[in-house]
């Protein structure tokens, strides 16, 4: 075993039931994270992507098998303990920002916060040093429908990163976005993965996105693979 | 605390449907308070009615009169310690809706019988001193900015006047307040001595006794033994607690306290569809914003919590404002302007009102809170 490696996903399967149906998403899957990887995940539309992301994010259970992170078998935890795990280790960053529209920036960067037994004080100095590494001091008091796509996933962004967890999952986060936009958030996720070590999980349908990661795999039928098979 | 933030925030969502549904609590509210406050106003008589009084009337009813001779026969029963008479006057003073109860009494055994009225010794003495005074409560003189030294004059619709006239005059000597905030202060007080004989006819008789018992736990068998003493006789009596007999005089214009429990059931019922309706609206518009609460590490409880808390924020908004208004209307007055002996707004039944408002908020709540407790966080996220 390789210490080094935070996510250990193998041989998970999930397996959905639609009524009596039931859809094999997953099956066997393996997969090895190191420590400070940027990995890119990409592959078709209902390949599995979100839903490999929310095993190893805590936010579903496999069917089948094991997922390790920072090597802790997550998906044994109870429901009570695993909302604690994702509080202290887990960033997410969705595809539509999934801000709360009736708090402003500076609090939507502190709900992770509340969580926490920080200080009143402490949690908005750190809110406050969080949108100032994406980049938006200027934007604490607006409103997520004052500002635009790019800022709010900026904001979305520094709540992800405000309780500095070692582990960024980020779902489509530029699906949403315009070219430049785009580019600025994959500005960011670089930087936050070069400067500050955390390991980033991109799911994307962009190549151009996938090129800013260390590495790419693609999802296909329930498999990983280094290559895209179409 | 830190959570108070974010519950009173999800209150901006939607201001309308909020303000809406706030006002209707207030409104109930309103109505609890209000109603309260009439429901109390009925029953104050019998609350402050003292245990250990009975009163007799004639058996058939109120309006028949018993004899004065009575009053020495109840005394020599066992375990009463005292009997008094009244009569109902029945006069008008101007207007007949100006109406308030005005009785011949004997005035040393009203002190001796009404503790709960604080007289002065002095407008005691000066009342034994005048044959055509009243003693008054403080509630009635205020109405009728009265003063001590005025000259009252009643027209009377029972008892007409040796001397055929109609208009019988009174001079106010005297007043008493109550030592009780539910102590009827609307109280009229005339001299029996000067009554009975300036009256035309029925010398001699009287509407009913008021008898103080030795030991209120026998006051079943004292009442037993007083109608059994007049069994029999020309004019048969009905013993009762003063508690029932108010309760009896309240009911003949009906089940105050029934009427006023339907009708606020009714109004909390609605109330409780409006409230409940506005948050389950409230949890699933925002079924996708709870997900991501719970995936960045709320618990299932903490959302369960937090919606619970939304629907107390609601209801205890609109219940405080409701219940600050109706005693707001409620001090402002009497509504009847006067018939109501006692109009307030009893503390007690504020802390019920509190009591209500976090019932309000649990049942209104609790549905969609549990909804919100079972969302599945990968499944709402894909909605
Ligand atoms: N909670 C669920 N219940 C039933 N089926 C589900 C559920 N979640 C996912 N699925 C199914 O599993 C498959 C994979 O879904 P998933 O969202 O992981 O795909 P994806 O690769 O992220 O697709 P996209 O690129 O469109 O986001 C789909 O067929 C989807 O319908
Ligand atoms: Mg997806």
């Amino acid at each position: 075993m390789n210490d080094s490696h935070l996510v250990k996903v193998s041989g998970v399967d999930k397996v959905f039931k639609r009524g009596s149906e039931e859809v094999h998403v997953l099956g066997g899957l393996d997969l090895e994270i190191p420590n400070g990887d940027f990995l890119a995940l990409m592959g078709p539309s209902g390949s599995g992507k979100s839903t490999l992301l929310n095993l190893i994010g805590g936010l579903d259970r496999p069917s089948e098998g094991k997922v390790e992170v920072g090597g802790k078998r997550i998906d044994k935890l109870s429901d009570r303990k695993l909302a604690g795990w994702r509080a202290r280790h887990v960033g997410l960053v969705f595809q539509f920002y999934n801000l709360m529209p009736v708090l402003n920036a500076q609090k939507n960067v502190e709900l992770p916060l509340l969580l926490t037994k920080l200080s009143k004080a402490e949690r908005k100095k750190r809110a406050a040093l969080a949108l100032d590494i994406v980049g938006l001091s200027h934007r604490t008091g607006h409103y997520p429908r004052q500002l635009s796509g790019g800022e709010q996933q900026r904001t979305g962004i520094a709540r992800a990163i405000v309780t500095d967890p070692t582990l960024l999952l980020c779902d489509e986060p530029t699906g949403d976005l315009d070219r430049k936009s785009g580019d600025e958030i994959l500005d960011l996720l670089q930087a936050l993965n070069k400067e500050q070590g955390k390991t980033i999980i991109m799911v994307t349908h962009d190549i151009h996105a996938a090129a800013r990661a260390k590495r790419t795999l693609h999802l296909n039928k329930g498999q990983l693979s280094t290559e895209a098979v179409d | 605390m830190k959570y108070l933030y974010l519950i009173f925030s999800s209150l901006k969502r939607k201001k309308l449907r909020t303000g809406l549904t706030i006002l209707s609590i207030m409104v109930a509210f309103i109505l609890f308070g209000y109603l309260t406050a009439i429901r109390q106003a009925f029953d104050a008589g019998i609350e402050v009615a003292g245990a250990d009084r009975l009163i007799v009337r004639h058996k058939v009813s109120l309006v028949q009169l018993l004899p004065q001779s009575y009053e020495d026969k109840i005394e020599r029963i066992d375990g009463v310690d005292n009997a008094t008479h009244s009569t109902w006057f029945g006069g008008i003073y101007q207007e007949s809706k100006n109406f308030f109860a005005q009785m011949p009494i004997v005035p040393e055994e009203l002190f001796d019988m009404y503790p709960e009225f604080v007289i002065s010794d002095e407008h005691k003495a000066a009342w034994l001193e005048t044959r055509s005074g009243v003693l008054v409560g403080r509630g009635l003189m205020d109405r009728f900015d009265w003063k001590v030294g005025d000259r009252i004059p009643i027209n009377a619709t029972i008892w007409g006047k040796k001397d055929g006239g109609r208009t019988w005059e009174f001079d106010l000597v005297a007043v008493y307040d109550g030592a009780e905030k539910g102590t009827d202060t609307s109280q009229f007080f005339i001299r029996y001595d000067f009554f009975d004989e300036t009256r035309a006819n029925g010398q001699g008789l009287v509407g009913w006794y008021t008898v103080r018992i030795a030991d209120p736990e026998r006051a079943a068998e004292v009442a037993a033994a007083i109608d059994a003493e007049f069994a029999n006789s020309a004019q048969e009596t009905k013993a009762e607690p003063e508690g029932a007999f108010i309760q009896g005089f309240a009911n003949q214009i009906g089940n105050i306290g029934f009427i006023i429990m339907s009708i606020m059931s009714a109004v909390f019922f609605t109330i409780l569809l409006v409230a409940g309706n506005t948050m389950a609206y409230t949890v699933r518009e925002r079924t996708n914003e709870l997900a991501v609460l719970k995936a960045i590490g709320f618990t299932d409880r903490g959302v369960l919590g937090l919606v619970l808390g939304e629907s107390l924020a609601i209801t205890f908004v609109g219940g405080v404002l409701g219940l600050g208004h109706a005693w707001l209307l409620v001090s402002m007055g009497d509504p009847t302007d006067g018939s109501f002996p006692v109009f307030y707004l009893p503390t007690f039944d504020l802390f019920l009102g509190l009591i209500l408002i976090v019932a309000m908020a649990f049942i209104a709540g609790i549905v969609p809170a549990l909804q919100a407790q079972k969302l599945q966080i990968a499944d709402a996220l894909r909605r």
